[in-house]
């Protein structure tokens, strides 16, 4: 069985920056598996501009953003097999893999590092009955299809969830010359980024319809039209609000789901809330020597947290090669009042250099809050924000020094007036 | 009134007197004071899209305008851009339309692709 040192499962941008991280940091034997036909991941189908900001001070379109990591991982000699679907990880890192060349094979990892990215919840999984008509597409499949194949879906067009892939693929199915009529959203505010809320919506006069959901998708053969319906606070359909569109196309935008059945099969620990590993400040998972970063970890906003999160990923990849990550201690980070989650779940402080970049996501939207972090149960520091929001993922800094001398918990609440 | 200059979103504060903007809040960077300042005198946009290609490993190249172009004139540069073809090899930069619309900005190719065999 061939040897390697690190594998990276996906090559997208999670993937590209730990694989370059890793190689940077002095490891020779790095290996990227891609199953699709080229390296990029995501990136390639989303053409819209405002990538890489934070990582490269410009605002490229995704496939440049890919571009960029791409050939720095050419430069520095990354191994990538594309076309190769990984099958399998087991607990002792040995890896499973088929691709058209090699057929069937087997190797043998020092390290994994898991960059598989996330999918889009589909039809199924939010239970809208009726028929199963053509015209019913998840956005980024849409997107795809647009983008990348040259065909585009429908002529008049619905969208429910205003995700950000919901609210792009109404701006571009719009300029493409197709009639976007409103965008359905259950919830009573926008779950995409406000700067699209504005240019991809407002910009063309396509209505969003809060606290809304989709009742009825009609036609046998080929969608019809769709009915929506008000929902009230406990998200029930109100009887009597029901408004009818006339469209051949449905596009769903209700969320992404982080891509884990392999780490499922290797049974490393889960994390209910954001269906990805529950990780320490290394990003090292349950297992020690896998690692996990990226949308597979939990599902972000911005393409350069991603990039951040790779490179955190298979930099610790190359100290555990080295041997200089304690896998076992530390004391676990928690998500109280208002907070939904807290990534990363563990701390040791003895692996952390010099300081930990906590990402979280708040369960409400407020205007002029205030975080609250706790050392131990007890209030340490309180930190005024404001604006929050579901949709923007939160960042939080804190150096080693803050973080010395905690036992049991370190927490993050949300206090709203 | 939110800032879309990158998804950071800043939700910005414009202090208006006699119809011109007098102060600007909220931002993060210089763009956002720009940016708030233009969208209320001259609207712009970056416009992306794609150009039918042919001999590339997909149908579409990505393309992008190499500036702001303004708001009302959006849809007479997809016309342009709906009606351009490209042939593989494209390196990323490459102009695809020069001085488009005569606005004087130019479509680039937002990535590269390679010629292909199949």
């Amino acid at each position: 069985m061939r040897e390697v040192d690190v594998v990276v499962i996906g090559g997208g941008s999670a993937g590209l920056a730990a694989a370059c991280k890793c190689k940077e940091e002095g490891i020779e034997n790095v290996v990227v598996l891609e199953r699709d036909k080229e390296l990029g991941g995501i990136l390639n189908q989303c053409i819209h501009n405002g990538f890489g900001l934070h990582t490269f001070n410009e605002e490229l379109s995704g496939p440049a953003y890919a571009e960029r990591f791409i050939d720095k991982a050419k430069a520095l000699n990354v191994e990538c097999k594309l076309n190769t679907m990984v099958t399998h990880i087991s607990k002792d890192k040995v890896v499973e893999y088929v691709n058209p060349e090699e057929g069937y094979v087997r190797v043998q990892a020092k390290a994994i590092v898991l960059a598989m990215g996330c999918r889009e919840r589909t039809r199924g999984a939010i239970s809208i009955p009726g028929y199963r008509p053509v015209g019913v597409y998840n956005a980024g499949t849409a997107q795809r299809y647009l983008n990348m194949d040259g065909y585009l879906v429908g002529k008049r067009v619905f969208i429910l969830g205003s995700g950000d892939i919901g609210l792009i693929m109404a701006r571009r199915m719009t300029l493409e010359g197709a009639k976007v009529l409103g965008v359905a959203e259950i919830m009573p505010y926008s779950n995409g980024l406000a700067r699209n809320m504005k240019q991809c919506l407002e910009d063309f006069d396509i209505p969003l319809y809060l606290s809304h959901t989709i009742t009825n998708i009609e036609g046998k053969e080929r969608v019809s039209g769709v009915t929506i319906s008000e929902v009230d606070s406990n998200r029930n359909v109100v009887p009597g609000t029901e408004k009818h569109f006339d469209v051949d196309t449905l596009l769903l935008s209700v969320g992404l789901i982080p891509e884990n059945s392999l780490t499922e099969e290797a049974e490393i620990e889960m994390n209910p809330v954001t269906k990805g590993a529950m990780v320490n400040e290394s990003y090292e998972t349950s297992i020690p020597g896998i690692f996990a970063c990226g949308n597979v970890l939990h599902v972000h906003d911005l393409v350069d947290f991603v990039s951040a999160e790779g490179a955190k990923a298979g930099e610790s990849a190359a100290r555990y090669i080295r041997e200089e990550l304690k896998s076992a201690g530390g004391f676990n980070c928690k998500a109280k009042q208002n907070v939904s989650y807290v990534m990363p779940t563990r701390i040791n402080v003895e692996n952390v250099k010099d300081k930990v970049e906590f990402l979280f996501r708040v369960r409400v939207q407020a205007r002029n809050a205030t975080l609250n972090l706790y050392k131990d149960g007890e209030l340490f520091r309180s930190i005024p924000k404001r604006h929050v929001a579901p949709a923007e993922m939160e960042k939080l800094i804190m150096k080693k020094s803050d973080l010395e001398g905690i036992k049991e918990s370190f927490e993050i609440e949300l206090v709203v007036d | 009134m939110v800032c879309i200059n990158c998804p950071m979103s800043c939700h910005l504060k414009v202090t208006l007197e006699d119809g011109q903007v007098k102060a600007v809040s909220g931002n993060t960077c210089p763009r956002g004071e720009t940016y708030a300042i233009k969208e209320l005198t001259n609207p712009t946009r970056m416009l992306t899209s794609t150009v039918n290609i042919k001999g590339a490993i997909h149908n579409g190249l990505p393309v992008i305008t190499s500036g702001d172009i303004p708001k009302d004139k959006i849809f007479d540069v997809m016309k342009e851009i709906t009606a351009a073809e490209v042939c593989a090899p494209v390196k990323i930069n490459d102009v695809i339309i020069k001085d488009v619309c005569g606005l004087g900005v130019d479509i680039i190719a937002s990535r590269s692709m390679e010629k292909v065999n199949d």
